[in-house]
């Protein structure tokens, strides 16, 4: 198996086929919800909390949770490779923006929980 | 004749002239992805806090759609959109490069300018949705 410096040992296989899927579940997740602004009949307060009162749209918001950190932390690496040269400055970005991420996944995870 | 080094690198062409050298749609397509992708990673603080306040309760539902009313949010919402709209279609080409479509030359850069288009059509659309 071919190793990389910059993967710890492993391939980029990974990365290659996991911001592929999450690509994906984001895509799905964004189109429902530009969709269901746009063609739910009225908009109201309850027709919002409703939809998000379904364990269905909770566990769907937390898949693209989980795809949002695994995209996020790939692409930006992808990113910051590419135009940061100091080693040091790059691990500490990288360390802020996967932090950020996480921090998103908790924040969305909050948000939906107390949803009845 | 025998050449030099230094006499070969005086016969190449040189070309000082910034203006006449454009980067190709497929470069541009690229930088593109990235720089919406960055946006799209600070944007969605903006949309989880969006989120966060449309579910807390009805009052604080109608201060979110009060604010969507207002000119500058409304320009942000746009913004994110029109990036999302770049994000998405060049993703979609990406995905279709993968499994063997636009790899050569021309259909790379015909596919980069169709991308274009889209994002062009999506970003009016969800300008005249936004306002």
């Amino acid at each position: 198996m071919v190793t990389n410096a910059s993967m710890f040992g492993r391939s980029g296989v990974h990365e290659f086929v996991l911001i592929r899927a999450s690509a994906i579940v984001l895509a799905l997740y964004s189109l429902f919800i530009v969709g269901y602004a746009l063609f739910a009949p009225e908009l109201t307060f309850d027709v919002w909390k409703g939809l998000f009162s379904s364990l269905a749209m909770k566990i769907f918001t937390f898949l693209a949770l989980i795809g949002l950190l695994v995209h996020c932390w790939i692409g930006m690496w992808q990113v910051l490779t590419d135009y940061v040269k100091s080693a040091a400055l790059r691990a500490l970005l990288q360390f802020l923006i996967n932090l950020t991420a996480v921090g998103y996944v908790a924040a969305g995870l909050f948000i939906l929980w107390g949803v009845k | 004749m025998e050449l030099s080094e230094s006499e070969v690198k005086k016969q190449r062409p040189v070309n000082l002239d910034l203006t006449t050298i454009r980067f190709p749609a497929t470069a541009i397509a690229s930088i593109l992805h990235r720089v919406s992708g960055v946006i799209m990673f600070f944007a969605i603080a903006i949309l989880l806090w969006l989120l966060n306040q449309s579910l807390t309760s009805q009052t604080h539902f109608d201060q979110v759609k009060a604010l969507l009313d207002g000119w500058f949010v409304s320009f942000i919402l746009w913004g994110i959109l029109t990036a999302l709209a770049y994000h998405f279609a060049g993703g979609v080409r990406h995905l279709m490069q993968d499994i063997g479509f636009f790899e050569e030359l021309d259909s790379g850069k015909r596919s980069a300018h169709v991308v274009f288009a889209i994002t062009v059509v999506l970003s009016v659309l969800a300008g005249v949705w936004v306002w």
